[in-house]
């Protein structure tokens, strides 16, 4: 199990190496030059020569990015250009909006998609498997965003039992999930019915496998069989896309957080897009990038202790 | 012949609809969107605007035609791009299982999979400003990893049948064993494939307007739509419902006949019905 | 102990089983015989309760008084695993990957309330020390297991509870003869130790006529005779049980090779792979094919035979061509075999495989199928001149010239054999190598693919390099055999000679491995055809 650990703990520190190489080529060289780029056609040369000291922009290439990095790793992401504080404050400020929101919603589809995939597969081909294809169908369909909308049209404009956005803070962790259930419902649901299909594919298949025929020899009724032999074996690519999903829920969350104005990463990099912040834009994509690989490597360590047949090399 | 599934029935249906819709906008629609008539703004629906108007008083029943124009266009563009470099890279690497060229391949499509959409079309948007192209890009590259995998994983038990070994014995490259035995048995997974991607690619261009990082003015799209709907929701909810809806049912389509796709293309089921 | 009587069996109006009656003995070994699609399976299923959905039955499987296709699902359960156990043909696949042996082996008494966790785990501790898993642990996973000790410990699961009735589908199918013989000889001695019945399934008549007491031969889901097994392998009083018979001990007519110069020779070629990792170092490498020199010669039908894992495999991909060897040389009509080799070299030599379904593109109509190796040659026969060639090649495997037109799925299993000659034959090769080409066949296509094989050598001057597992098959179809072990030859010799009197005691093993037929009928038989 370590070995295996260790490749993957390898292999995803090698992507997240590369991923910082895109995104700081992205970003640092192919505008040119940054400081040119931030400030726009009115710059005066004495101001671009201010902001190029300021962003370090004197160094090569190489140093530059030898600087960024060993900057982020002692939690030193640079000021930012428009809000002149620094982007480590920016960040930790909106983080505890957006991160709590993506696992929240990864926890609901999660308890939702799994029962709802195992009584699918269990009444394969009966009214309870067509109703709750039929229902994730349309779950796969609806655009979450639009989803948040029609939300906070029923629950927040017509029934006002939540309101319609804003955050009240965690110095009232009560009020603040109340803030974020709408929002982690609007992400959750549609991921759930991708989640839901492929538990009950997952286990479709298990359950045409030859152990189960063994096992219901021994005497195991069809559920026995489902309980104690075939969910966790289906539970293996299930993971997978949980895995994926946190990605999506991630991009997901930005997204969402226009609808319910939510002072979270999504509102940050938006506006250092529109400001032409770059060094906001660098260092929360890198964030982005990082969470869905350390993600990444959450679900490898899942495998290893499903499965004993990675848990052994 | 055997009879089509309902699912591809129903879901072509949905799907030529909006392409047909799509396809017509391109020489007519009932109203002309570029113009802003505010004298005409929030009609109900009527027999002159169908399904009303906006806030600018634009028809939205020729909004929502141009708006899925290039929903479509977006989305088509993103799986051909996914195809086109995805496919051969997912061939190559299950001709070379093992070596050094597969590893690349996997590895760089997990490299990919760490980047969303999302954040690919954030990183071009801060350079280059936003744009439709920026969402195909931003699409297509996430389309590029899945399509090799789709590949890869279809590729590898046909590397293994014997018809393959045979195919060495006639002394053929990898290259055109690839072209000649592994594609065409592989070619039903990428066709549902192709379909899933057109329809998360439909979602996706919806977020990213929605978000401004997608098609600017004049070209309409109905994320963008959606995205200035939004303040008028409490006064106006179908100005968000219908563009919503739009997308909703065009999603269901190319789901519905991915689904019926699959079931008419399965050789397993092909053989159970003879 | 348990009857079947007029059992009838349809899956949604097809018709399975017809009216099939049978009877087992405490203590006895019941052998039910047949080839693939013939309703074995489906009989003990059965009387398992566990058939399809959408299957209708009729008629009656008493066991001692209770009907059980009468029972409801809830008594069924109390009697599976309880009253009657039942191993299945794969053991790779018959056991849950992610759940330890020592768990699936007490799963079977928890289940039934028998026990307590921690009597559950003695008792399965028990019952693997009696299957002969005594040095393996019960927190093992399945795939830390071989094939024949995965299916000891299905084995183990199945009589943890001492039932009256094991059913035994094709248990040993799926592996080699020395293991199945040992297989085999445990079940026999389990048998005997618990007084238990077994109904064992099996397509191959050596097997049962070694082990069953009596014998149902069954066809198109009817049981055409049965008996006491001596009884019936004598009188072969049904039309059926002789063409089995006569198929499973078929000789084709072969004439003798004339000529005497090599046409293929390896000189002491070796194949390695890395070694499996240790940690982050790799472990000496596998040497899969260590050293094998042999000639084959011109007009020859030579056999190398081989338990899984020998290297033959490896050998096979080396003398295609397909594969580099690590050192050593293989040499086809003078010139050396390697995957750089020129297309025209190629064109010398050419295979056929085992999985008649795995063997052709199916999107390919036969004559592209056919055709391919022309990609072989320089100036391939365009129009007329393809056609006839495909043609030709077709009706040399006793096919139609219009069965170039079809698609392989309209083919059996036998006549895809036979398009797959075809695709051997149609660059003219001096030799033909048939890898395990006629194992995955039954026994009466599988006679007559013998004899076109014969046919085919005398008639095209044809040299086989005959690759199997099948000791019978090596046999009946060639002059010399080769024995492989462990990358290595360790015999050779002229086949009777060797199948007379092995030299080797790894040969020697096989052999006594290998059921047989009783010697006495099985010559008698050959004297009538």
């Amino acid at each position: 199990m370590t070995r295996y650990l260790l490749v993957r703990a390898l292999s995803l520190s090698l992507s997240l190496i590369v991923a910082s190489v895109v995104i700081f080529a992205v970003i640092e060289v192919i505008p040119g030059d940054p400081a040119a780029f931030m400030l726009g056609l009115n710059a005066t040369d004495e101001s671009i020569a201010n902001l190029r000291a300021e962003l370090g922009l004197g160094g090569s290439l190489t140093e530059r990015y030898a600087n960024w990095i060993t900057g982020m790793l002692r939690g030193d992401f640079g000021t930012s250009y428009t809000y002149r504080v620094p982007v480590a404050d920016l960040i930790l400020d909106r983080i505890w909006v957006s991160l709590p929101l993506a696992i929240f919603a990864l926890i609901l589809s999660t308890l939702i998609a799994i029962p709802v995939g195992v009584i699918a597969a269990a009444t394969r081909g009966g009214a309870g498997d067509f109703s709750i294809m039929g229902a994730t169908q349309l779950g796969i369909a609806v655009p979450n965003f639009w989803f948040a909308m029609l939300l906070v049209l029923l629950f927040a404009v017509t029934l006002q039992w939540f309101s319609a956005g804003g955050f009240p803070g965690w110095d009232n962790p009560a009020a603040a999930l109340k803030a974020l259930t709408l929002p982690a419902i609007a992400l959750a649901l549609p991921q759930a019915s991708i989640l839901a299909r492929v538990m009950r594919s997952a286990l479709i298949e298990t359950l045409d496998q030859d152990y189960i025929r063994t096992a219901r020899a021994k005497g195991l009724s069809r559920s026995q069989a489902i309980r104690r032999h075939a969910l966790k074996n289906a539970l293996i690519p299930v993971l997978t896309i949980i895995g994926l999903q946190f990605s999506f829920l991630l991009a997901g969350a930005i997204i969402i957080e226009n609808v319910f104005f939510l002072p979270g990463l999504g509102r940050l990099i938006f506006q250092g897009i529109t400001q032409r912040d770059l060094v906001v834009v660098e260092s929360v994509t890198m964030l982005l990038v990082f969470a869905v690989i350390v993600v990444t490597f959450l679900v490898d360590i899942a495998y290893a202790i499903v499965d004993p047949r990675l848990r052994r090399r | 012949m055997n009879r089509l599934p309902f699912t591809l029935v129903v879901g072509a249906i949905i799907t030529a609809f909006f392409v047909g819709t799509a396809l017509l906008s391109l020489v007519w629609t009932p109203h002309d969107i570029t113009e802003l008539e505010i004298s005409q703004r929030l009609q109900p629906a009527s027999a002159t605007y169908w399904l009303g108007t906006d806030q600018f008083g634009r028809d939205m029943v020729s909004m929502l035609m141009e708006g899925s124009r290039t929903s479509i266009a977006v989305a088509l563009i993103a799986v051909g791009l996914g195809i086109v470099v995805g496919v051969p890279l997912g061939l190559a690497a299950a001709a070379a299982r093992g070596s050094l060229l597969d590893e690349v391949i996997m590895r760089g499509n997990d490299l990919i999979f760490a980047f969303p959409s999302l954040v690919i079309a954030i990183l071009i948007t801060a350079v280059y400003g936003p744009s439709a192209t920026n969402a195909i890009v931003a699409i297509g590259i996430f389309n590029i990893p899945v399509f090799a995998r789709v590949a890869r994983g279809g590729a590898l038990p046909i590397w293994t049948l014997d018809y393959i070994l045979a195919a060495r014995t006639a002394g053929k490259s990898r290259a055109r064993i690839s072209a000649e035995h592994v594609l065409p048995n592989i070619a039903n997974l990428l066709i549902v494939q192709a379909t899933i991607q057109f329809s998360l690619g439909i979602l996706a261009e919806a977020a990213l307007s929605y978000v401004n990082l997608g098609a600017q003015p004049p070209t309409s799209s109905i994320g963008k739509m959606l995205a200035e709907s939004q303040t008028m929701i409490y006064s106006n909810p179908s100005l968000a419902v219908l563009p919503g809806l739009a997308i909703v049912i065009m999603v269901l389509g190319l789901n519905l006949m991915g689904d019926g796709l699959r079931d008419a293309l399965d050789p397993r089921l092909r053989r159970a019905r003879g | 102990m348990i009857e079947i009587e007029h059992l009838t069996l349809g899956i949604r109006g097809t018709p399975i089983l017809d009216d099939v009656s049978l009877r087992i003995e405490q203590g006895e070994i019941f052998g039910l015989v047949g080839e693939s699609g013939s309703g074995k399976s489906m009989t003990a299923l059965s009387v398992m309760g566990l058939l399809p959905r959408g299957t209708t039955i009729n008629g009656a499987a008493r066991l001692d008084d209770v009907d059980l296709l009468t029972l409801r699902e809830h008594d069924l359960r109390q009697i599976r695993g309880n009253d009657i156990g039942m191993i299945f043909q794969e053991p790779m696949t018959a056991l849950n990957p992610v759940q330890t042996i020592g768990d699936q082996v007490a799963e079977t008494l928890l289940i039934h309330d028998a026990a307590d966790r921690a009597e559950a785990r003695r008792i399965a501790r028990d019952r693997l020390d009696r299957v002969g898993l005594s040095h393996i642990e019960l927190d093992r996973y399945p795939h830390e297991l071989s094939g024949g000790q995965r299916q000891r410990v299905c084995i183990a699961a199945a009589i943890a509870l001492h039932p009256r009735l094991l059913i035994a589908d094709e248990p040993t199918t799926a592996l080699d003869v020395t293991t199945q013989a040992q297989i085999l000889d445990l079940l026999k001695g389990i048998v005997a130790e618990e007084n238990m019945a077994l109904l064992l399934i099996t397509h191959d008549l050596a097997v049962v006529s070694d082990m069953a007491d009596r014998i149902a031969v069954m066809q198109n889901g009817m049981i055409v005779e049965q008996g006491e097994t001596a009884q019936v392998l004598r009188d072969q009083v049904h039309p059926y049980t002789s063409a089995l018979f006569a198929a499973s001990a078929h000789q084709p007519d072969r004439t003798e090779p004339a000529q005497s110069d090599a046409i293929l020779s390896l000189r002491d070629v070796h194949r390695h792979y890395p070694g499996p990792r240790q940690g982050f170092i790799r472990g000496d490498p596998v040497r899969a094919v260590d050293g094998v020199s042999f000639d084959l010669q011109r007009g020859e039908s030579l056999g190398l035979v081989g338990e899984s894992g020998c290297g033959k495999s490896t050998l096979t991909r080396a003398i295609l061509g397909l594969d580099p060897v690590t050192s050593g040389q293989i040499i086809l009509n003078g010139a050396e075999i390697s995957p750089a080799m020129p297309r025209a070299r190629r064109a010398q030599m050419q295979v056929v495989f085992q999985d008649p379904y795995g063997s052709f593109n199916p999107r390919w109509r036969v004559d592209r199928i056919i055709a391919e190796p022309y990609f072989l040659l320089d100036a391939p026969p365009h129009g007329i001149d393809r056609d006839d060639a495909i043609s030709a090649a077709l009706e040399a495997v006793r096919l139609s010239p219009g069965d170039a037109l079809k698609y392989p799925h309209e083919f059996s299993g036998g006549q895809r054999q036979r398009i797959a000659i075809a695709r051997a034959l149609i660059t003219r090769p001096d030799l033909l190598v048939l890898d395990e080409a006629v194992s995955a066949l039954d026994v009466s296509v599988r006679a007559q693919i013998l004899d076109l094989l014969a046919d085919l050598q005398t008639e095209f001057g044809l040299s086989y390099l005959f690759i199997s597992h099948d000791l019978t098959v090596v046999r009946a179809i060639t002059d010399r055999v080769l024995v492989m072990q462990a990358g290595r030859i360790v015999e050779q010799g002229e086949t009777q000679a060797m199948f007379t009197a092995p030299q080797h005691p790894y040969t020697q093993s096989l052999l006594a491995a290998a059921p047989r037929l009783p010697d006495d009928i099985g010559e008698r038989h050959d004297a009538l055809v």
